[in-house]
């Protein structure tokens, strides 16, 4: 399966669009979506610091969400 | 039930790319006089209401839908390609917050839709009346569209639907005519 944190699709452009096309779209699919009930012992985040600037005490768990800035490229 | 057939009942093009006039017409979408609120008014008050007329809400209420999905063409396509910062720019950014670029049922100022845009009173006359209203709004609506826009193409459409507003209320007109005729008593002379 493929556990990347984002999907692309491809949705229909017209010739007849009045604004210059965003080809390619995106959405999240963070990473809670694939671990099914949490294993335990997960492996921590080394430090406390660390743990709570990422919000997760478990790296399998961060998602960093990288923002849409503008046009992605194709 | 309903057959669908995968084209608009009249062509939307839109010239310019201008997110900005999606901000507008989404109150023909979810707006109190909008087209969705006609095509639920209409299709649920022809439950009860004289046989005579119930032909004329199913067919009205049907086409609402069609003219829904025309607005929902003009709106998507307008925003469709507006990244996060041109949505901003064409004061989109609080739709943008809630519903990223999707289309939503809410009027030009942003408040969401409502069943209390609607009306079934049980009373024909009353309901009939109501629908007469609603399409004098929908077309008045229409043209406060058709006057802040400037795309020449998108108020083809307007205007094609304004027309359907107008024609609209002749019929049911009619039907309150005949309503208050009692067509259906024979006659004895």
């Amino acid at each position: 399966m493929n556990q990347s944190n984002t999907r692309y699709y491809y949705p229909y452009i017209s010739p007849l669009d009045p604004c210059p096309p965003i080809v390619r779209k995106s959405y999240s699919t963070p990473p809670h979506l694939f671990m099914g009930f949490q294993p335990p012992n997960l492996e921590q985040f080394s430090t406390a610091r660390e743990a709570l600037f990422s919000g997760t005490l478990w790296p399998a768990l961060f998602d960093p969400y990288p923002p849409k800035k503008g046009r992605e490229e194709a | 039930m309903w057959y669908y057939e995968k084209k608009l009942q009249y062509p939307v093009r839109v010239r310019d790319c201008n997110p900005r006039l999606a901000k507008y017409l989404i109150e023909q979408y979810g707006g109190a006089d909008g087209e969705l609120a006609a095509a639920l008014r209409y299709l649920n008050q022809r439950y009860t209401i004289p046989n005579k007329v119930v032909g004329l809400l199913n067919d009205i209420g049907t086409e609402e839908f069609a003219h829904l999905e025309m607005i929902a063409t003009m709106i998507y396509k307008l925003t469709k390609d507006a990244t996060p910062e041109e949505m901003k720019k064409a004061g989109l950014a609080p739709h943008y917050a809630n519903h990223d670029n999707a289309l939503f049922y809410h009027n030009a100022a942003g408040a969401p839709f409502t069943a209390t845009y609607i009306q079934a009173k049980g009373d024909p006359i009353a309901d009939i009346y109501e629908d007469i209203a609603a399409e004098e709004k929908a077309r008045a609506t229409y043209q406060w569209l058709i006057n802040i826009s400037d795309d020449p193409e998108i108020n083809d459409s307007l205007k094609f639907l304004r027309e359907r507003e107008v024609v609209h209320s002749q019929r049911f007109r009619e039907a309150a005519q005949i309503l208050i005729d009692d067509r259906g008593k024979k006659q004895f002379y």
